[in-house]
């Protein structure tokens, strides 16, 4: 079993890399992108099995995102 | 979504008190609207009016032979070097991003003082930095918490200084249980121009178009400047975030766009948009330029939708500039603002009319006398309470320990280690022009752009000041001029970082009465004037005020590359001179607070006349190519000096010295810290001459030993001490590795 | 002869390479805007350091798309010498003309200060006037500048000659303590297949005066100006 957890700054805060991505692509003529919106993906393996998700959104938010400038989801699959 | 109606509440959640309100109605001869009522409370906030503290920053001596460009009339003061060039340089604060954030508190502070250098129309060349955290040793009390704040300041400053490609050659590092949750982090820059160049942040010439260059405007920092909107427009606190985020990237793009634009000669006038961005930027040129200023927020660039022009004019998004242009220039903004890949926008127009008018389109949001927000704020005056020196410490009551085993001790202390964890996470070499780089008394570079070996370096001790206020401000002044003698500069002047608790508490307000009062009677002593600096009060945590923190920075020129002369001693059988010899107790050491625990006593008095006459002496002997080396002896003391002495050289040097009975323990004679001694070394065929230099005069220097060997010794009345060199390096090199060697990056520090 | 200093939105070494080429070594040398099409009329190519575009998504990851660097692919195609200094060396492993990638330091964070560099071979236009073996004291300075290729790419390289410069300790010895990034058989600089294009993470450009520490960086330039004037001979 693994976890995914997505980290991705909050839509509201400026996120360099998102616009400077966003404007590459525009130069590569690529133009329909439209806001362009750069995190992370952490991949955690769960060999014990389906974990504790009260205890998984806690390392979320206290370790594995900053949630002052960061949301994170997860989803958890076999 | 509509403003909400101005009620009591409202007001107050503002900051601004009902006699500050009954000013604003008579000043507009209206109720403002809430757009308005946000605008009066960002530029009549102590960040950007220094109510608190305005009528005190008026003692500083601020003219001088070299002054081109005073404090408080522009960005940063300008100070002349000679042959058409000039230097502009500032010391800023950004204390309070860094403790909620501490990468982009960090970053977005380096960002701001770099925007205030270059909008002097000068191009920066370095950044030096003054930081404060708890301690983050592992059996401190909250150290996890403060080594996080620690790395994360750390990579910040890097992240952004590294990016831009500005050297961090300098700073120091403190930590004490006062910092815990509240760290300081102030940066200093400075940039190189010549005096023709000099750039005015003015609002001139009726007609003149107004043009937005940099980043787009998004929701950036409204909480921290607006926090009264944010229940009553009811969104959501994530979509409010009180942090700035920093792009070094576009700070690099606006500063090469910014640079041609102003060499191009198009510019009328240029401001940053720092805190309260675009409120602050509009009414203060406007107000320099007793002209008006007319701005369509409609064409501001924005990076989100919907903003309310409250949000558009109190926002912080961060690498934002306003340039004034002369008519019939525009295209050329368009021009250069396109090269480089930049938003820009022709927002508005200077008018005669003495107002900040700000529109809608058509519509009128705002009409405020630009003045009423700036010149003519409201000023406090606090009162101070009365000062009761403190008494001295009665060394009876310091138990003996065993000074063997003390000094790796106190080398090993975070505040006295070598701080190379810190500056090796900063291109301290970009630029090419670091000559004497991070770890030295003073940092040298030379500006490749007029040829001018500048010196540098950066002073506090909250220590002292805790304890004398007054001469904690003189300290930190003396302290700053003789690590520049050190080096061999001259000092030019200085700029300072005012940190304090809330003011409004009379011994708050006391110690920042009188550490302005040292800072300036030392500054007039130097004949170094204040160019400019940086307030940041209410620095507090829950167990309270911070201790007060005033740091100065202070600027030298070097006249000749010869006579750069470096804190190590450089190799074996050289003279060690102990120069400005004076004798105190252990009273506000650094030995008392590390071994004992105790921050007490009554600090040994900075003695202005001799220090000038020292400084003097040690750069005429090394005019004279006396001097091997010198080290300011401060922090620690004398035994901390000369072993810094013996391990910041080419390789570490052993040194055998032998001390005159001064009738005081040894602990006081090892670690006492009286200002006014400076430590160097000489050839022996020089001996002789630097003698009778310094007798001439008529300052002591005593001959206390010679460099060579693997220890240092140190022979007192009744003991000799022995350290070997190796041991020491290790304590003082690696403790900080070892401290922090395991701290996990944060990881929104990507 | 005459250099070329690209110069990306985000490079911050180009001024101290051109200040570097004309005032120690009294080279003409030109800024390149990465908007150019054409490097044509230059003997030589600098990719200086800094962070071209932010360095964001991954260093080099955006430059290597800039106009300029087709040109310079053609120009390397050609024999002109091409130099990647720091970000120049990212650059040139993103565009494919050198091989492998530089990742993120082993000890996660950015390192600058100067390391000890042996040169691993002659047989090039940026070393031909130093001696194998011989160890050079340059500075580094990245966040990023960790050397990884596959087994075989490394063994290519091995096998070919092309690994110019490796960390060592001040005595030459290649060894895990001396390695400061964690940089794959301690590999600080390496050559393309024909020998023309080197990558090179430290900044030679900064160890040519001896006030800034180290005249050591001087053997890179002395090396490609010799070079290139006996090419003209």
């Amino acid at each position: 079993m693994k976890a995914r957890v997505t980290v991705l700054p909050k839509p509201s805060v400026l996120d360099p890399q998102g616009v400077a991505t966003a404007d590459a692509m525009k130069h590569l003529g690529w133009d329909q992108a439209g806001r362009v919106r750069v995190g992370k993906i952490i991949e955690i393996d769960l060999p014990g099995g389906r974990p504790d998700e009260e205890k998984l959104h806690a390392i979320c938010r206290d370790l594995l995102s900053n949630p002052v400038i960061e949301d994170y989801t997860f989803d958890i699959a076999e | 979504m509509k403003d909400p109606v101005i009620t009591p509440e409202i007001v107050e959640r503002h900051g601004i008190t009902p006699e500050e309100f009954a000013r604003i109605k008579s000043i507009l001869g209206r109720e403002p609207n809430f757009t308005e009522l946000g605008i009066f409370s960002v530029m009549w906030s102590e960040h950007c009016s220094y109510k608190n503290s305005r009528p005190e920053l008026k003692k500083f001596p601020t003219a001088g032979s070299r002054i081109l460009v005073k404090a408080g009339e522009e960005n940063a003061g300008v100070l002349d070097v000679g042959d058409g060039w000039a230097v502009a340089f500032k010391i800023e604060s950004h204390n309070h991003p860094s403790a909620i954030e501490p990468f982009q508190g960090a970053a977005t502070g380096v960002g701001g003082i770099i925007r205030d250098i270059f909008t002097m129309g000068a191009r920066p060349v370095f950044l030096m930095d003054s930081l404060r955290f708890g301690p983050i040793e592992q059996n401190a009390p909250g150290a996890a918490a403060n080594r996080h704040i620690l790395a994360g300041v750390v990579s910040g400053i890097a992240h952004y200084g590294n990016c831009i490609g500005l050297p961090t050659i300098g700073g120091e590092t403190w930590f004490d249980e006062t910092y815990a949750g509240n760290p300081l982090v102030n940066v200093f820059c400075l940039g190189v121009l010549r005096h023709d160049q000099i750039a005015r942040g003015a609002a001139r010439g009726i007609g003149n178009p107004v043009f937005y260059v940099g980043a787009e405007t998004g929701r950036d920092g409204l909480a921290g400047a607006a926090f009264a909107s944010r229940e009553l427009t009811e969104e959501s606190k994530q979509d409010r975030p009180a942090v700035q985020v920093g792009d070094p990237f576009r700070e690099k793009l606006l500063l090469e766009a910014c640079l041609e634009l102003l060499a191009s000669g198009a510019v009328a006038g240029i401001q940053d948009m720092g805190a309260a961005g675009l409120t602050c930027s509009t009414c203060e040129t406007a107000s320099r330029g007793g002209s008006g200023i007319d701005v369509d927020l409609d064409l501001v660039p924005k990076r989100e939708e919907g903003m309310s022009p409250y949000e558009i004019l109190l926002s912080e998004s961060q690498e934002r500039m306003l340039v004034i242009v002369h008519e019939g220039q525009e295209d050329r903004v368009r021009e250069i603002f396109e090269k480089w890949d930049l938003p820009h926008a022709c927002i508005g127009r200077v008018t005669g009319d003495g107002l900040m008018r700000i529109r809608t389109g058509e519509s009128i949001v705002a009409e405020i006398p630009a003045a009423s927000l700036t010149d003519e704020a409201p000023v406090c005056h606090r009162e101070a309470a009365p000062w009761t020196p403190p008494a001295g410490l009665d060394i009876r009551t310091v138990p003996p320990a065993d000074l063997t085993a003390v000094l790796p001790r106190l080398l090993a202390h975070p505040t006295l280690a070598r701080k190379r964890w810190i500056w090796e996470q900063y291109d301290h070499m970009v630029r090419n022009g670091s000559v004497v780089g991070p770890g030295s008394d003073a940092a040298v570079f030379l500006a490749r752009e007029c040829g001018k070996l500048l010196a540098a370096s950066v002073d506090g001790n909250s220590l002292v000041t805790l304890l004398d206020p007054r001469e904690g401000g003189r300290r930190c002044v003396a302290e700053a001029a003789r690590n520049l003698a050190c080096t061999g500069a001259v000092p030019l002047g200085a700029t300072d970082n005012l940190n304090f608790g809330n003011p409004h508490k009379p011994g708050i307000f006391r110690q920042l009465r009188d550490s302005v009062e040292g800072i300036s009677e030392a500054c007039r002593a130097f004949d170094t004037p204040v160019t400019g600096g940086n307030v940041s009060l209410y620095n507090e945590n829950p167990s309270g005020p911070i201790d007060p923190t005033p740091v100065v920075a202070m600027v030298g020129l070097i006249e000749d590359e010869s006579h750069i002369t470096p804190q190590g001693f450089r190799g074996a059988g050289d003279s060690i001179w102990l120069l400005g010899e004076r004798s105190a107790g252990l009273d506000a050491s650094q030995f008392l607070l590390i071994i004992h625990g105790r921050k007490e006593g009554r600090p040994p008095q900075t003695d202005l006349p001799g220090e000038i006459a020292l400084h003097q002496a040690l750069r005429d002997a090394i005019r004279d190519g006396l001097i091997l080396s010198a080290h300011d002896c401060a922090e620690g003391g004398l035994a901390i000096a000369l072993a810094e002495c013996c391990l910041s050289g080419p390789g570490p040097t052993g040194a055998k010295i032998a001390l005159a009975d001064d009738g005081r323990r040894d602990d006081e004679t090892l670690f006492h810290e009286a200002p006014g001694r400076i430590i160097a070394s000489t050839d022996p065929a020089d001996d002789e001459a630097l003698a009778d230099l310094f007798s001439f005069c008529r300052i002591p220097a005593h001959k206390i030993g010679a460099t060579g060997g693997e220890e240092l010794v140190i022979g007192l009345r009744s003991k000799v001490y022995r350290w070997p060199v190796a041991g020491l390096f290790h304590h003082w090199d690696t403790s900080l590795d070892h401290i922090l060697g395991t701290v996990a990056e944060p990881l929104a520090a990507h | 002869m005459k250099f070329a200093v690209l110069r990306f939105p985000g490079s911050n070494c180009d001024q101290d390479c051109l200040r570097t080429l004309r005032d120690n070594f009294g080279q003409a040398a030109d800024p390149v805007w990465h908007k150019e099409t054409s490097v044509t009329g230059y003997d030589v190519i600098i990719i200086p350091g800094g962070f071209s575009y932010g360095d964001y998504l991954r260093c080099g990851a955006f430059a290597r798309y800039s106009p300029v660097m087709a040109a310079v692919r053609e120009a390397a195609g050609r024999g002109t010498p091409v130099l990647g200094i720091c970000n120049g060396f990212q650059i040139l492993c993103e565009a494919g003309m050198l091989p492998g990638a530089l990742v993120r330091n082993r000890g996660l964070h950015f390192i600058c200060r100067h390391v000890h560099l042996r040169l691993g071979l002659t047989a090039s236009p940026f070393t031909s006037s130093g001696t194998v073996g011989q160890v050079l004291r340059i500075p580094i300075a990245h966040g990023e500048g960790c050397y990884f290729a596959a087994p075989d790419t490394l063994d290519q390289l091995e096998g070919d000659g092309r690994i110019a410069f490796r960390y060592c300790t001040p005595d030459g010895e290649v060894s895990a303590e001396a390695n400061p990034n964690g940089s794959l058989a301690n590999i600080a600089g390496i050559l393309n297949k024909r020998g023309n294009v080197l990558g090179l993470m430290p900044h030679p450009e900064r160890a040519c005066e001896q006030r800034l520490g180290s005249t050591d960086g001087r053997l890179v330039f002395d090396s490609i100006i010799q070079s290139a004037l006996s090419a003209v001979k």
